[in-house]
């Protein structure tokens, strides 16, 4: 076991040197690209020098790179990530409210995925070129070469204005956003909190479009790795020595290859969320998701500089840490990893 | 087998290279097309693949040589009547601003098209250069320039592609620098394992041995190594690519109007979509599909011939 701590405490340390480099990344892109981030952000507009000049006070970009790249890291080291030109707010507190918004449509995101990719990975793989396989395949690269956005609206044509099934945006109804109080910011957890049926009701049914959409992002990539894994899998001597054994068929899938089929899966899983996070920029905007991922779409738009760089220092910082929890998962999960 | 066979041919066609450019040129090609059909025979994927493709670019092409073939111009507002459902005259309906979305259709293919191609070969230029110097060199550079790669791979490629081009300004460079930044890590990584893998080889420390320098090495003998490598990803890539500048078109950062778009014509159908004006986001979108899945079955075609276990895999027990 104190091999596993070592191993954690080592990966800790090396995500600092990792996220170092992301951020100093996002800091060169933003700043030293070519192109004036104060006149890109006014966009085009007739403006005098004196409005332009205070504008660069106002964001630093009147001291030397490297003194705004010391007051750069400095601000995200203290939790300052600047203020909204928009509205005013920091930009840390606003990406806070929106954040577990992005986390809920996520996790039930993957969950669509696993549930989806994973299960068509392993049927088609048990049925290995045959009609099954072929037409989970082309499944999964269709669903590889599918808009996002695009999904989303046909989704919304089809189960809001034709069927009126679900309704087309936001997470929650009408009347009910201004009553319901939420605790924790994952509605679907405030709602089961509250005891509150209809709320929950209503949120579920705000939430089932917007998942599946970006869902299916991910089923292709989940569905190919676990088809190939699971092949890997079937494919090894103690599988035979099961089979030769007589344990039926059912079993040898369910017990013996699921379990080590999942672990390559595990790996890319950090992977996968910046795939997801990806999506989420989509699938935000079409179904006016409230999350950080549409927050950053809409501070492009109104060129809301602070905004922006705060969006994506946060998103770096979060996909790092999910990259490091993944890591340690699996480190604890398959004994065979070197440590 | 494939892997070891290729710089014999290559060296075979030093030999019998003419004098005259022309007629050189003339005999690659001629060796390209017969070595590909042969390549080709079974690989019912990529056929399919190519096909998709080629008539994708075989259409934008004409389409935007001849604008109005079928009757209609794509751009020109009041041609059509407005927001129509698709008819006989008008296959896919009409938009908002009386113009015939089959017309826009044709045409709408030019910026993925050209983003999709330009991107992808600038990332794989930057990326396999990078990626051969950094396994080769190895040591400190090799160090820094992994964790670089690493750090950005990990980041989000749509998040990234959207702030990149919001920078950059929008229109098509904008979209080649930024789609084309965000794919260099991929290649990278890919050209550095394989190079990694490749260096330690027995004919390249013999090559070494015989005092061939790095950059012969390298050039001659890793390069062309991990060229099959470097191809399934890029039609990958490709496929992805087409996706990614869609979605930018959708989220505005494409071609200004009124230049026909698929990606911008969704985000214009959206708009519509309460009327239940179905016809304007179906269309373009089927037609990104069908893109993307073309350089998808590429992808997927090259994949099964440079490693041909990974077809037909449990016959063999």
């Amino acid at each position: 076991m104190s091999r596993v701590l070592r191993y954690i405490g080592q990966r800790l340390l090396l995500t600092i040197p990792m996220l170092l480099i992301l951020l100093t990344v996002v800091f060169l892109l933003l700043r030293v690209m070519p192109g004036d981030p104060v006149s890109a952000m006014l966009g085009g507009r007739n403006i005098s020098a004196e409005v332009l000049e205070s504008y660069r006070v106002r964001l630093g970009f009147d001291k030397p790179v490297f003194a705004q790249y010391g007051e750069y890291l400095g601000g995200i080291v203290r939790g300052d990530f600047g203020e909204s030109l928009r509205t005013g707010k920091p930009v840390l507190q606003e990406l806070f409210t929106r954040f577990p918004a992005t986390i809920e449509l996520a996790i039930w995101g993957m969950l669509v995925a696993m549930i989806f990719g994973f299960t068509s990975g392993v049927l088609a793989a048990t049925r290995a070129d045959k009609l099954t396989d072929h037409g989970v395949r082309v499944f999964h690269i269709t669903s590889f070469a599918m808009p996002l956005f695009w999904l989303g609206l046909m989704f919304q044509v089809f189960f809001c204005v034709k069927l009126g099934w679900f309704p087309v945006a936001g997470r929650i109804g009408g009347r009910l956003a201004f009553e319901f109080q939420s605790i924790t910011g994952f509605y679907v957890l405030d709602a089961i909190i509250h005891w509150d049926g209809r709320a929950l009701l209503d949120i579920l049914s705000h939430l089932v479009l917007p998942a599946i959409t970006l869902g299916i992002a991910l089923t292709g990539l989940q569905g190919r790795m676990s088809r190939a894994s699971m092949l890997e899998i079937l494919d090894q001597d103690y599988i035979t020595t099961a089979r030769a054994k007589g344990v039926p068929e059912r079993r040898v899938v369910l017990q013996h290859a699921l379990r080590n089929a999942l672990i390559p899966i595990i790996t890319v899983f950090g992977l996968q969320f910046a795939v997801l996070m990806g999506g989420a920029v989509l699938t935000e905007t079409v179904f006016s998701w409230p999350g950080i991922a549409s927050y950053l779409v809409r501070s492009i738009e109104a060129r809301d500089y602070p905004a922006i760089q705060g969006s994506i220092v946060f998103i770096a910082i979060f996909i790092s840490l999910v990259n490091l929890i993944v890591d340690i998962f699996y480190s604890v999960i398959d004994p065979r990893v070197r440590y | 087998m494939r892997r070891s066979k290729q710089p014999r041919n290559s060296e075979a066609a030093l030999d019998t290279t003419p004098r005259s450019p022309l007629a050189a040129l003339f005999l690659w090609v001629v060796q390209v097309v017969s070595r590909s059909r042969r390549a080709l025979q079974g690989q019912t994927i990529l056929k399919i693949g190519i096909v998709i493709v080629l008539a994708f670019v075989v259409m934008t092409v004409i389409a935007n040589i001849f604008p109005s073939m079928n009757g209609y111009d794509p751009a020109l507002y009041r041609d059509a009547p407005r927001l129509e459902g698709p008819t006989l005259s008008h296959w896919m309906g009409t938009d908002q601003l009386q113009r015939d979305v089959f017309s826009r259709i044709l045409s709408g293919g030019y910026a993925s098209l050209i983003v999709a191609f330009s991107a992808v070969a600038l990332s794989m230029t930057v990326g396999s250069v990078l990626g051969w110097i950094s396994g080769f060199a190895g040591g400190w550079l090799d160090r820094i320039l992994s964790l670089t790669m690493d750090a950005i791979y990990s980041f989000p490629s749509m998040i990234l592609a959207i702030v990149l081009v919001a920078m950059f300004g929008s229109g098509i460079m904008p979209m080649v620098w930024a789609v084309g930044f965000v794919y260099i890590p991929t290649y990278f990584r890919v050209t550095r394992a394989e190079v990694l893998q490749v260096r330690e080889t027995t004919y390249v420390e013999a090559i070494r041995a015989v005092g061939a320098s790095n950059t012969r090495i390298i050039l001659r003998h890793v390069a062309p190594n991990t060229i099959n490598a470097i191809m399934a990803v890029s039609s990958f890539n490709l496929a992805d690519a087409i996706l990614t500048v869609a979605a930018l078109s959708f989220l505005g950062f494409g071609l200004p109007p009124p230049a026909p778009d698929w990606g911008f014509d969704i985000q214009n159908g959206q708009k519509f979509l309460q009327s239940g004006a179905w016809w304007l986001i179906t269309f373009p979108g089927l037609m990104i599909i069908f893109l993307s899945l073309g350089f998808g079955l590429i992808g997927e075609g090259i994949s099964d011939l440079v490693n041909p276990r990974r077809k037909r895999k449990r016959k063999k027990i």
